[in-house]
Order: C-alpha cells, then sequence, then structure tokens
C-alpha cells in the first residue's frame, strides 16, 4: 500500500479523492453503497444563505458522453444545513467540505461565518464559477477582479482552509488562479461546469428549462486537464483537480498535470460506487509503477 | 429500505411487439432479491453498444420470489431502452436497487381501481398481486393507443377485474381511460401511471368525486437517489426529487389543479 495521504493547506486528506459538489448531495445518500469513511473527503451541495428553489423541470439533458444541468443551487439555505444535516454527518471519518454560493460579498461572508463555526467541517469551496444562476455566481468567477474581490473578503472571515471553485468559461483561467491565490486562497479547484446547450430538433425546443446550463462528464475532461495543466504550472497552492473522471487512470492523469488531489461528479451517477475503485485504482498504479507516495507523481508533466 | 447495486443476469427475455420487452433477471451472484416495494422502482445501466452514459429509470413490473426473478416491462422510447429490448438470456446488466417510494397500500374497506396507460401499466402487476396477496381486492383500467399496444393483459385479469380501453377501439371501450363507463364504479381509492395528460385527467376526475388518488411520475432523472436534484417535481413543498420522494404522490401534493 503506498502512501495516498495529501494537503490542502492545513485540510490533511487520507486519499487524494474527493467528490464533486453537487453530484453527491450530502454524502448520506450513498450510504448504502459505499463505505464513506474511506473518502478522502466530499464535498457537500451548493450552500447559500437563505434557501433557494432552483430552476424549473427540466434541469438535464444527457448529451455524448456527458450530461448539461441547470439545477440552479436549489438548497434548504445554511441554517438549514447546520440545524439539520450537519449532525447527522458530522461524525463520518472523511472530511467534510461544503461548497458556498451566493449573490452578493456579503452572502458568501456570512454563509463562511457560520460555517467557521462547526469543528467538523474544516474547510470551504467557494463557487465563484456557477453558470445556473442569474445574479453572482458566475460573474465573479469571470474576472480576476471579481474572483479577487471575493476571496480577499471571505478570507478575512474564515480562517479555516479556503478552496476556491474556479470557472473554465473564460479566455484565462490561469489568471484568475493567480488573483484568486494572491488573496489568499489556500487552494483552487477546477473545473466547474462549461456552459453548453442541447436542443430537442423534433420539438424545437431547448432541452432545458434555462436554454442553457452546465457541461459535464467524460465530454469536458481533456479541456480540463488542459486548464489543470496551466494552472499548475501558474500557482503554489494546492490544485485540485476535476471534470469527467471516471476511474483511476483518469484520476492519476489530473495528479500528473499538477492536480494535488481529485473530485468525482457525474461519474457517481454513473456508478455510485466509483469513488472506492477510483482510490483503490491509484493503490493499484502506484504499486505497479513502484511509486511510494501519491505525492511523488504531482505535476511531473 | 437498503439499497443495492448489483448484476443481473438475463434469464428471460420476451419482445412483446416491435416496441415492447419484457426482461425476466435474476441476481448474477446468486443471491436472493432484496425487499422490494410495489411502486419502487430501478435504474439500470443501459448496454454499453447503446452509447448511453446515464443509467435508465425503470419501474418494477413484477417479483417473482419463488424462482428469484425480478421482471421489468421495457418500451423503446430510445437508445437505451431500444438497447435494453435487445438484451438476450446470458447477457449481464447492472442495476442500482430499489429507489424510491412505493403506493401506499388501500384500506380493507376501499375499493381500489388502478389505472394504467401504455407503458405505465408496469408498476401496477407486482402492486395488484400484492394487493390480493393481502386480500384486498384490486380491479385494473387499463388503456392504449391501440390493441397491440396493451400489453400484459392475461396477467392483469388473473389478479383481478380488468376494463380494457384503446383510442382507435381495437379492444375493449373506444376513448381514454377517463370515459370508460366503469370509471363510475364508486371507487374510494385510485392509482394511476401513465403519460402525464392521462395522469392529469384521471386527477381531475378524482379531486371532483372526491377520491384519494396515487400518481407515479416519470421526471428524467440522472442518480436515482435523491443526490443531484435533477428530477424536481413542484409541489405544495416546492420543489421535491421525484426520485427519493416520489415517484409516488398522492396528487394534493401536486400543483396540478388545472
Ligand atoms: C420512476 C420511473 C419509472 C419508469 N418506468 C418505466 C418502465 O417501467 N418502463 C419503461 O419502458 N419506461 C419507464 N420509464 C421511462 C424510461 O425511464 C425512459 O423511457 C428512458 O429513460 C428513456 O431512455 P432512452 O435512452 O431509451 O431514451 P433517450 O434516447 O434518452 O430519449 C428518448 C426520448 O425519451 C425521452 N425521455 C428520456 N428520459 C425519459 C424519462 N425518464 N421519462 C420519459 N421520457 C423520457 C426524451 O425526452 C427523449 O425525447 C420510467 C421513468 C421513471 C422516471
Ligand atoms: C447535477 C450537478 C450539480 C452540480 N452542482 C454544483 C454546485 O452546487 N456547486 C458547484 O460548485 N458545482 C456544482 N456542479 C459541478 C460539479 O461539482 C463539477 O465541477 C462538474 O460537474 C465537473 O466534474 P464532473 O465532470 O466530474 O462531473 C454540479 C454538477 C452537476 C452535474
Ligand atoms: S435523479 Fe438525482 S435527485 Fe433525483
Amino acid at each position: 500500500m503506498a502512501r495516498l495521504d495529501v494537503e490542502i493547506g492545513n485540510l490533511k486528506l487520507k486519499n487524494p479523492v474527493l467528490t464533486a459538489s453537487g453530484t453527491f448531495g450530502y454524502g448520506e445518500e450513498f450510504a448504502d453503497l459505499i463505505d464513506l469513511n474511506r473518502l478522502g473527503g466530499f464535498i457537500v451541495k451548493g450552500t447559500t444563505l437563505n434557501p433557494r428553489e432552483g430552476n424549473p423541470y427540466p434541469r438535464m439533458a444527457e448529451t455524448p458522453s456527458g450530461m448539461l444541468n441547470a439545477v440552479g443551487l436549489q438548497n434548504k439555505g445554511v441554517d438549514y444545513f447546520i440545524d439539520n444535516i450537519y449532525p447527522r454527518i458530522k461524525d463520518i471519518d472523511s472530511k467534510i467540505i461544503v461548497n458556498v454560493s451566493g449573490a452578493s460579498t456579503g452572502d458568501y461572508v456570512e454563509v463562511c461565518e457560520k460555517l467557521a463555526t462547526l469543528s467538523a467541517i474544516e474547510a470551504v469551496e467557494i463557487n465563484i464559477s456557477c453558470p445556473n444562476v442569474k445574479q453572482g455566481g458566475m460573474a465573479f468567477g469571470t474576472s480576476c477582479d471579481g474572483a479577487a474581490s471575493i476571496t480577499k473578503a471571505v478570507r478575512k472571515a474564515y480562517p479555516k482552509t479556503l478552496i476556491v471553485k474556479l470557472s473554465p468559461n473564460v479566455t484565462d483561467i490561469a489568471s484568475i488562479a493567480c488573483a484568486v491565490e494572491n488573496e489568499g486562497a489556500d487552494s483552487v479547484s477546477l473545473i466547474n461546469t462549461l456552459m453548453g446547450m442541447a436542443i430537442d430538433a423534433e420539438r424545437q425546443r431547448p432541452r432545458l428549462s434555462t436554454i442553457t446550463g452546465g457541461l459535464s462528464g467524460p465530454a469536458v475532461k481533456p479541456v480540463a486537464l488542459r486548464m489543470v495543466w496551466q494552472v499548475a504550472h501558474a500557482v503554489k497552492i494546492p490544485v485540485i483537480g476535476l471534470g469527467g473522471i471516471t476511474n483511476g487512470t483518469d484520476a492519476i492523469e489530473f495528479m500528473l498535470a499538477g492536480a494535488r488531489a481529485v473530485q468525482i461528479g457525474t461519474a457517481n451517477f454513473i456508478d455510485p460506487t466509483v469513488t472506492m475503485k477510483v482510490i483503490d485504482e491509484i493503490d493499484n498504479y502506484c504499486q505497479r509503477h513502484g511509486v511510494n507516495d501519491i505525492n511523488e507523481i504531482v505535476g511531473i508533466i | 429500505m437498503k439499497k443495492y447495486l448489483k448484476d443481473f443476469s438475463v434469464i428471460k427475455s420476451v419482445r412483446l411487439s416491435s416496441d415492447y420487452g419484457l426482461l425476466g433477471l435474476r441476481p448474477s451472484d446468486g443471491s436472493d432479491l432484496p425487499e422490494m416495494a410495489p411502486g419502487q422502482f430501478v435504474e439500470v445501466t443501459a448496454p454499453a453498444e447503446s452509447g448511453v452514459m446515464l443509467r435508465r429509470p425503470i419501474s418494477i413490473h413484477d417479483v417473482d420470489f419463488e424462482n428469484n426473478l425480478l421482471w421489468l416491462l421495457v418500451r423503446n422510447a430510445g437508445k437505451g431502452t431500444a438497447a435494453m429490448i435487445s438484451l438476450q438470456p446470458g447477457d449481464t446488466v447492472n442495476i442500482l436497487l430499489p429507489l424510491g417510494n412505493g403506493f401506499t397500500l388501500p384500506d380493507k374497506s376501499d375499493k381500489p381501481l388502478l389505472i394504467g396507460g401504455g407503458v405505465g401499466v408496469a408498476p401496477l402487476l407486482y402492486f395488484g398481486k400484492e394487493m390480493s396477496r393481502k386480500g384486498l381486492m384490486p380491479s385494473f383500467l387499463l388503456g392504449a393507443r391501440s390493441k397491440s399496444d396493451l400489453l400484459r393483459i392475461d396477467c392483469f385479469e388473473k389478479v383481478g377485474p380488468t376494463y380494457i380501453t384503446t383510442e382507435d377501439g381495437t379492444e375493449g371501450e373506444k376513448g381514454f381511460v377517463t370515459n370508460h363507463s366503469a370509471l363510475t364504479d364508486g371507487w374510494t381509492k385510485i392509482y394511476c401511471c401513465g403519460p402525464v395528460p392521462m395522469m392529469k385527467a384521471v386527477a381531475r376526475i378524482a379531486r371532483q368525486r372526491d377520491i384519494d388518488c396515487e400518481v407515479s411520475l416519470e421526471n428524467m432523472m440522472a442518480c436515482g437517489l435523491g443526490a443531484c436534484l435533477c428530477c424536481v417535481e413542484n409541489t405544495v413543498k416546492g420543489n421535491v426529487c421525484v426520485c427519493s420522494e416520489g415517484p409516488v404522490f398522492n396528487i394534493n401534493q401536486l400543483l396540478w389543479q388545472d
């Protein structure tokens, strides 16, 4: 067994495998099927200050080797999370990271201040890149100034590990990563979904209620891998890579490109036990390649 | 109910017509079928050659505990389902089950009617059988476009009185289930699964006559576990996941007031 533990700022993960926000619920949905304690960590649903109903149905369309979604951050708000969900999941022996979204800087700060009081939440992931909400969301993530100002404000209010999740819907993702690093982010994760669209030609209608949505799954992997590689070369803070990972080899590719840890999203829908397989396959890869510590291979490309 | 992810071997594959297939499946590892409630569904990985990535939700059509067989009734609606009905004995499919919440059993004093349209008849067979095993007396009202779209009628007739409508009048009464003469027979509980316009029409009648009514929705799904929030229906409680809070809903939970 190789050493698989990695560090993201002060956050110590027993292995580099996390689950991506919005694809793994609050973890408990998968409890019958996998041992949650084996995960490096899991990132729970996008959480906002106030409850959000999200977008109307239909919110999902399958596309070749991928899917579009337009969930629109449906959640019951941070207070509901703290009072009702956190007590049920806090004792799982795996790191729990909360993904945070907001319509204004004040929203992000307030949610993070509330989360900072929870002992079993050692990190937040700030989503400045959601393509499915009109206000805020991606608007912050598509300019260096926007990304920097949000990071700066949250950094002041949140003492634990701060991960900023980047949007791929930009011309130069590395410059945004640098802006976020300069304001004190402990890590960046990428990519969020790519803006896309699907049309039902027979009915002559868009497939999503919102017309456009976010593309994820194996179809986005080459784009994600390229962006992770670019960002890893531009920043010193640890990079978390995601986008289309479905097996251990995919995960290793992201680590070779510079990711210290990886997240698994859409693949959880294809095989809800995929995370366990990815952990085993990473270990197997290390044995086959004589790697004693997974950190040895991070960013060798 | 505990959920499982299992490989199933195709034991029987019956082509009912060009568009409908019936699959009899048994756990490949020799284990017994898990506990499953009528109205629950499963998520099937479509055969790789279909090119389909996400699992496809399919109702539990029947459970033969004696022979350890799970039966699915599938309509060719696209790439995934077309590949499913082409599966042959000896093939293997991966299934996530059981998912969602089933129908509520009626009281002994109730007079229940199970209404199905098209492939929506699927969950009603297992439900009807469970009812009669418990000494309740189900009746069925089944509708289809044409005689050739009527599915598994002989099986339903063995379980309870079965009324039939076809839109073109090739079998049973001509018209829609909502026009059938049997609908006025003093039912006290209605269960319905079929196309949305049909379920809405049935719900309207149930409301007018003050009959308790449950419907089973077929929203598009990704995870089937309540994790992705893709499958929502707007209800009196706001947007809820059909996969985890449904697929069966009492009509007074839905915003179907039209
Ligand atoms: C709880 C539940 C139970 C179901 N039970 C059965 C069953 O017992 N037997 C059966 O044959 N079908 C059932 N369905 C419908 C079945 O899941 C869809 O027909 C199937 O997902 C279509 O996949 P496809 O790859 O064949 O079609 P695709 O190629 O994905 O799509 C073809 C067309 O079907 C439509 N479609 C896609 N997904 C759905 C969906 N979930 N519901 C309705 N239309 C859809 C698309 O809009 C498209 O126009 C059920 C659905 C749900 C949610
Ligand atoms: C249904 C769905 C919901 C999502 N919700 C969120 C969310 O709330 N917050 C967020 O930062 N990302 C969200 N994402 C994006 C994923 O976390 C991830 O960045 C993206 O799907 C790419 O990874 P993948 O290809 O492995 O799925 C969502 C993705 C999907 C498919
Ligand atoms: S299909 Fe994912 S929540 Fe229902």
